[in-house]
């Protein structure tokens, strides 16, 4: 635990891990606590007159084709955005520790079955799995949306898994134990999977930013968030029909991912660079 | 050799294998029937559906659907598109060309520029233009290539008005024109949609080859190199780089992915005719042996492209074989 607490704390000093970590917490406080101040992101207040209004004091990032709020809408998305990546993250890094703890602790046929299978799922582009699934849906609900997201996005991760408890295996430390007699459970949960927490902390920071996207994407093919619902990929691609007439509509909500985006990536690389100073 | 061929090249097929299994259940797993998509505005009759379910097959046990798909799929045979009409097959071959142009195009630049870039990153290593060029690429790496293509389709080919915005041809250019106007046709609607994944995907590589530039050049041979007096460039180049370079060939496997995702967007948004925009609108309706037959089509070229990227590396490394 205290490997983990030591990683976090060079990341923070490292002046770019820094800025990405106040910037994600700026747009996570915003999600959490902006929509209750600001004007329904979903209600068409005035079509007569409030439709398509550039950027201006009222409407910061002016008004969409349906008179709506764009900085209301693109709060609303981020809290959307933000709880679909990291649940579907958290899924995604639950399974890829187990598996690759399982893949790499038994070894044998268990490992060569499973990363066979690994290889296999990794050889479809995770868009394209997604998107035979999700065409069966009308609509999909929000729920089945992050589980297939959080099982698409394991594979790259319990192969990192793996290859570290590998290693691990070979540490005096892990052998004493074993040697010891301790039951498999402990060497599991008391030696092996804290030894990977750091690991795990780089794959789901730089994972969020990809899930973000991923996110996105399908939204604006239609087949993630379903408007109503406010979600940055959904806002472009309603923002398709006004490209020309008022750009600021599809402009906010990209902006808002490029930098989300950003800031978890150069929170991932500050940790990454952390844990391998540790290493080194 | 000969040993580790065939054993590489065996990987792949049992890779492509579970690819292909893995796809075909995530599409019967998927809740709802095929059919009720099909239906269109009006409900179908008991009878119509059973009709409909023995001629797609649906009506077997999911195991001869299997061996009925499988018997297809050696036969060359995907089925015919719901929404064409056509053999998902001849579709696919069809955007087959655009893809690879616009993929070639975006590799081309990815490799040539990134490497380039990468290489001078890694020589002025902390200084003002490394740092600056290491957060143009990781905003370009932040950025959806969706929302990218749109913006730059609405400046410089709408607002600006200086390259077309859409399409691969343009519709006013006289068909008759010689190859040579024809092909700088092409051109112009290529750039902005092989810009747009370019701008999205480099910083891959820039930062791979600033990484293996930066190993190179703390070797002993390149403090031997310059003790005896070799010129800088001749050091950087001729020395050092060859080593970096090598590495990097292992990014082209996993570039594949990347590109055959991007292009669903990019394609899509910029109506080039290619395997992504056929994808996109195979989802738009619904049309799974056309979504299933691209979803193939990929797969075997990220397969490939990662044998191809080993086998090209084993061939150059012996090391690479005996491990």
């Amino acid at each position: 635990m205290t490997a983990v607490v030591d990683t976090l704390r060079r990341a923070w000093q490292n002046p770019r891990g820094r800025a990405g970590a106040l910037v994600l917490a700026g747009v996570a406080l915003a999600a959490l606590l902006g929509p209750p101040l600001l004007p329904d992101p979903v209600a068409q207040p005035d079509l007569l007159h409030g439709v398509n209004l550039p950027p201006g004091l009222g409407h910061p990032f002016g008004t969409d084709q349906l008179s709506r709020d764009v900085f209301a809408r693109v709060v609303s998305g981020a809290r959307v955005s933000l709880a679909v990546s990291v649940l579907a993250m958290a899924l995604s890094i639950t399974l890829g520790a187990a598996i690759g703890l399982i893949a790499g602790y038994w070894g044998g046929t268990t490992d060569i079955v499973l990363m066979r299978l690994v290889d296999g799922a990794l050889a479809v582009p995770r868009l394209f799995l997604l998107l035979l699934v999700l065409a069966a849906w009308e609509r999909v609900p929000i729920g089945v949306l992050i589980v297939l997201i959080g099982t698409t996005g394991w594979f790259a991760t319990s192969r990192l898994v793996r290859g570290e408890v590998l290693r691990l295996r070979e540490e005096s430390y892990i052998r004493a134990a074993e040697a010891l007699g301790a039951p498999r459970r402990r060497i599991i949960f008391r030696h092996l999977l804290p030894n990977t927490l750091g690991l795990l902390l780089v794959a789901a920071t730089l994972g969020v930013g990809e899930v973000i996207l991923l996110e996105a994407g399908l939204s604006f093919l239609g087949l993630g968030i379903h408007p109503p619902t406010p979600s940055w990929g959904g806002m472009i691609l309603e923002a398709k029909e006004v490209l020309v007439t008022a750009p600021w509509v599809g402009v906010f909500p990209g902006l808002a991912i490029v930098i989300t985006v950003l800031s978890a990536d150069l929170l991932g690389d500050a940790l990454r660079d952390s844990i391998d100073m540790w290493r080194a | 050799m000969r040993r580790w061929l065939i054993r590489r090249t065996g990987q792949a097929v049992i890779t492509l294998a579970v690819a292909v299994l893995l796809m075909f259940v995530l599409m019967r797993a998927a809740p709802g029937d095929p059919l009720t998509r099909l239906s269109g505005d009006r409900a179908l009759s008991p009878a119509e559906i059973a009709v409909l379910r023995a001629r797609y097959g649906l009506d077997q046990p999911l195991l001869q659907q299997l061996g009925a798909f499988l018997q297809g799929l050696l036969r060359g045979d995907l089925g015919a598109s719901i929404e064409y009409g056509r053999p998902v097959t001849q579709l696919l071959a069809e955007r087959l060309p655009a893809s690879l142009l616009l993929g070639g195009t975006v590799l081309l630049v990815n490799f040539s520029v990134g490497l380039w870039l990468g290489s001078r990153q890694a020589l002025r290593r902390g200084s003002a233009a490394d740092r600056w060029l290491t957060v143009v690429s990781l905003i370009g790496f932040a950025t959806p290539s969706f929302w990218l293509g749109l913006v730059l389709a609405w400046l410089v080919g709408v607002h600006w008005r200086l390259l077309p915005p859409a399409g691969m041809h343009s519709p006013l250019l006289d068909p008759g024109s010689g190859f040579l106007a024809n092909g700088m046709d092409v051109v112009r609607h290529l750039i902005l949609p092989a810009l747009t994944l370019s701008l999205v995907s480099i910083a891959a590589t820039m930062r791979y080859q600033r990484g293996a530039m930066l190993d190179a050049l703390r070797l002993p041979y390149i403090v031997t190199a310059r003790a005896k007096g070799l010129s800088d460039s001749r050091v950087i180049w001729r020395h050092a780089w060859r080593n970096a370079v090598f590495p990097v060939i292992t990014l082209f496997g996993l570039w594949l992915p990347v590109l055959v995702a991007g292009s669903v967007f990019v394609e899509s948004v910029f109506a080039w005719p290619g395997l992504g925009s056929l994808a996109a609108a195979a989802v738009g309706n619904r049309d799974y042996p056309l979504l299933m037959g691209a979803s193939l089509l990929a797969s075997s070229l990220v397969v490939l492209g990662s044998l191809l990227t080993d086998l090209a590396y084993g061939f150059l490394d012996p090391r690479v074989r005996l491990s």
